[in-house]
């Protein structure tokens, strides 16, 4: 269901996958996609999303958590199973358990309904946007080495899968491990939001980039954890 | 002295929660003092029965040996004139047989209204004994009267002898002497040792008895309290625990007595409370269930209109001006319309208990700079400053820091809306167990009486007053609720006139002790634009 008639540049920004059971919603979103100049297609049915996801090969996934078919939360880990594409999640409770859930599944970001259109644009923006052209440049932190411009990270010669998400978190990190990122910091520059959003982003996303990079989460040697301040990186 | 004090202070406390003690020591104080009455009347009856018996006898005995020595006196031939030698021919048997028999013997001199005592000398006596020991009362009688006579007195002896003095009978009798006519009286001193003994004896008996009586009824008393003291106090420790949110404790019956009735009802009641705290667990959940149920399907479709309103309102140059209005007064109200959403769908959730706190170290200084940022905006809209007075250092609080800014961006928020152009002070101070934010306008104030309705859902000063700043008449309701989730104090002041204060105190901890805010509700330029608006 791709649109051949956009009315942004003929060359779109990025694909984005509408996962979401709401038919107006769903069609809405795609105006508003169009308008700004992504390409978009839309799947209404959970148990269809991975299906959908493989033959259209989006940029940034938008996911509903409540859909028929199966559970938005199981989607985003079938998903992050086998791609680091990021996921934003769409959700209607975002003071509940359901939104630490989502992110522990594998979920980069999520915005909370009813949301402003330029709002979901930033954050599908923000997510798309990759570091231009990244120099070439070899990181150390703890006993990982990373490679900038690879977007790879190898602790003695065997790789780790990161998400691009989790990978820029490290990269932050690990550029200057002599300061301390309080979350507010790290979500301006690792998400990309001017004002204060949800700190559980950070904390959650931290806590799933230990269990991929540490030796042992519950120690952390990588990214430690500053009391009342926010994190910082291990000793090379 | 401390420790004694100590000890004291425990014994009163152990008096105040022992029903056990305050049964057994009242049962037995209380048996003491009947015990001491029956045996005091034992004792007094004993005494009487034993003296009157010794006394009977005494007499007797006293008005034998005065027969006796009367006949003496009647063989005596009349030739005899020596009243001495008749005296001692008189007296020395009695005092023989009275030394042989236990009893003493004192023959005074002549009677009559003008006698001399018995301490004028013309005695003859037992040896060893003190003249002392007829009690003046019986002399007394005898100087009127000559019927023989008797009363109790203390036997005394002389000093050289060692015999300690002792309780009896003295008896008088009249005699008359042939020699010379005149009337000598004798006494005889009979000693009570004997019953003294006796009665010594039954007392000792008495006591013995009686006190061991006490020990009986403390023993017993004790006994049958602690049958009824332990099932009260296994009540009591079920129903502490019961109170402390452990719902399927319950008491132990054994048996169909009282103490096993109250048990069951105590069951009954502990089963009910059970049924009734989860019937409100139940209505809670459901509650909860059905805000995040509406919650959910109401944002859905809010979130298309949201959308679709913003693609109108983009694009509103290309339409004609009623149209074009349309479409902006969409978008403001749909603004107004989320705010509104996302309060009551707060509110609720207050309301169903469902509200939790994530707890961190919250700086309040950085809490006030931040919404100060964030309201920044809306204040240069009306030409209003809005200033930060904090301490250099920070003021720390284990709070919540969305529900903490969301309180402190409301306050501000309703300054700016009621400030008038003036400006706005935020005040931040802390202490040792609390922490405070305090927002100060110079505007229209509070009138008496309204400092306390300002929290109530949907309150307006003035009915008639139109809401500037889209405010849902919500939102210092939920500062006050999210206040209280962390045990913290909002309160408001204000004068006509004079502007107002909303001041936030928070404890350092949450559920720490709050005693008093670091900053006054009433701050301390009150007075002054009251003195300076008088004076304009």
């Amino acid at each position: 269901m791709t649109q051949p008639e956009h009315s942004g540049p003929l060359n779109p920004k990025g694909r984005v996958l509408v996962v979401d059971d709401d038919a107006s919603l769903a069609e809405m979103l795609s105006i508003v996609l169009r308008q700004e100049g992504f390409d978009s297609r839309v799947c209404p049915r959970g148990d269809l999303a991975l299906a959908e996801f493989r033959d259209y090969r989006p940029d940034v996934l938008l996911l509903d958590l409540m859909l028929p078919g199966k559970d938005g939360i199981d989607v985003c880990k079938e998903i992050r199973a086998e791609s680091g594409v990021p996921i934003v999640m769409l959700t209607a409770k975002g003071d509940t358990v359901d939104v630490v859930v989502g992110l522990e599944s594998g979920a980069d970001d999520y915005v909370v309904k009813p949301f402003k259109p330029k709002e979901l644009v930033a954050r599908i923006r923000a997510r798309v946007r990759r570091l231009d052209a990244p120099s070439p440049e070899t990181l150390t932190i703890g006993d990982l080495s990373i490679d900038v411009a690879g977007h790879s990270v190898s602790r003695a010669g065997s790789s780790i899968s990161l998400t691009p998400l989790e990978f820029d978190l490290l990269v932050c990190l690990a550029r200057k491990p002599w300061q301390v990122f309080t979350r507010e910091v790290l979500l301006e520059q690792v998400w990309g939001y001017r004002h204060a959003a949800d700190t559980r982003l950070v904390n959650v996303h931290v806590q799933r980039l230990r269990s991929k990079v540490e030796h042992d989460p519950e120690n952390p040697e990588i990214v430690l954890t500053v009391r009342g301040v926010g994190y910082k990186a291990g000793v090379a | 002295m401390r420790t004694a004090a100590g000890a004291l202070r425990r014994g009163l406390t152990f008096w105040r929660r022992s029903i056990q003690a305050r049964v057994v020591l009242s049962t037995v104080v209380l048996s003491a003092v009947v015990f001491g009455a029956v045996g005091w009347f034992l004792l007094q009856q004993t005494r009487a029965g034993l003296l009157d018996d010794r006394v009977k006898a005494v007499v007797a005995e006293a008005a034998t040996e005065t027969g006796d020595a009367e006949k003496r006196l009647a063989g005596v031939p009349g030739t005899e004139f020596d009243p001495d030698r008749q005296k001692s021919q008189l007296v020395k048997p009695i005092i023989e047989r009275g030394q042989t028999r236990g009893f003493s013997v004192i023959l005074s001199g002549p009677a009559g209204p003008d006698a001399a005592g018995l301490a004028a000398g013309g005695t003859i006596a037992s040896p060893d004994l003190d003249l002392g020991s007829v009690p003046a009362r019986l002399e007394e009688h005898f100087r009127q009267d000559s019927t023989t006579s008797w009363t109790y007195t203390r036997i005394s002896y002389l000093d050289g002898t060692n015999r300690p003095d002792e309780p009896g009978i003295v008896v008088g009798s009249r005699v008359q002497l042939p020699a010379d006519g005149q009337s000598y009286t004798i006494y005889y001193l009979f000693p009570l040792a004997q019953e003294q003994q006796t009665l010594d004896l039954v007392a000792r008996a008495l006591l013995t008895a009686g006190a061991l009586l006490l020990v009986l009824m403390g023993a017993v008393t004790w006994l049958v309290t602690q049958q009824v003291v332990t099932p009260i106090r296994l009540a009591r420790r079920v129903a502490e625990r019961l109170a402390a949110g452990q719902l399927e404790e319950r008491l132990r019956v054994a048996g169909d007595d009282d103490i096993a009735r109250l048990g069951t009802s105590f069951n009954q009641m502990a089963t009910n409370l059970q049924r009734q705290i989860r019937q409100l667990e139940e209505l809670s959940r459901v509650q909860r269930r059905f805000v995040s149920d509406v919650s959910h399907e109401l944002r859905t479709p809010l979130t298309t209109v949201r959308m679709a309103s913003d693609v109108l309102h983009d694009a509103r140059e290309k339409f004609d001006p009623a149209t074009a209005r349309s479409a902006e007064l969409l978008q403001t109200e749909l603004d107004r319309f989320e705010h509104l959403l996302s309060d009551l769908l707060e509110i609720s959730r207050f309301d169903a208990g469902a509200a939790v706190l994530e707890t961190d170290d919250v700086n309040l200084v950085d809490v006030a700079h931040r919404v100060v940022d964030v309201t920044r905006v809306l204040a240069e809209q009306r030409g209003i400053r809005v200033v930060v007075q904090s301490p250099h250092g920070p003021c720390l609080a284990e709070a919540d820091v969305r529900r903490v800014e969301r309180i402190v961006r409301n306050l501000v928020t309703n300054a700016i809306d009621h400030a008038e152009s003036h400006d706005i002070v935020v005040l931040v101070a802390g202490d040792a167990h609390s922490a405070a934010i305090a927002v100060r306008d110079y505007g229209v104030g509070l009138a008496p009486g309204e400092s306390a309705m300002v929290f109530n859902r949907f309150w307006r000063a003035d009915p008639a007053r139109a809401r500037t700043t889209g405010g849902t008449g919500l939102g210092l309701s939920i500062s006050l609720e999210d206040t209280h989730l962390h045990g913290g104090w909002l309160q408001a002041w204000g004068q006509p006139g004079a502007g107002a204060q909303f001041r936030l105190t928070l404890p350092r901890r949450v559920g720490g002790p709050l005693r008093q805010s670091p900053l006054p509700l009433v701050p301390s330029d009150a007075g002054l634009s009251r003195a300076a608006e008088s004076a304009s």
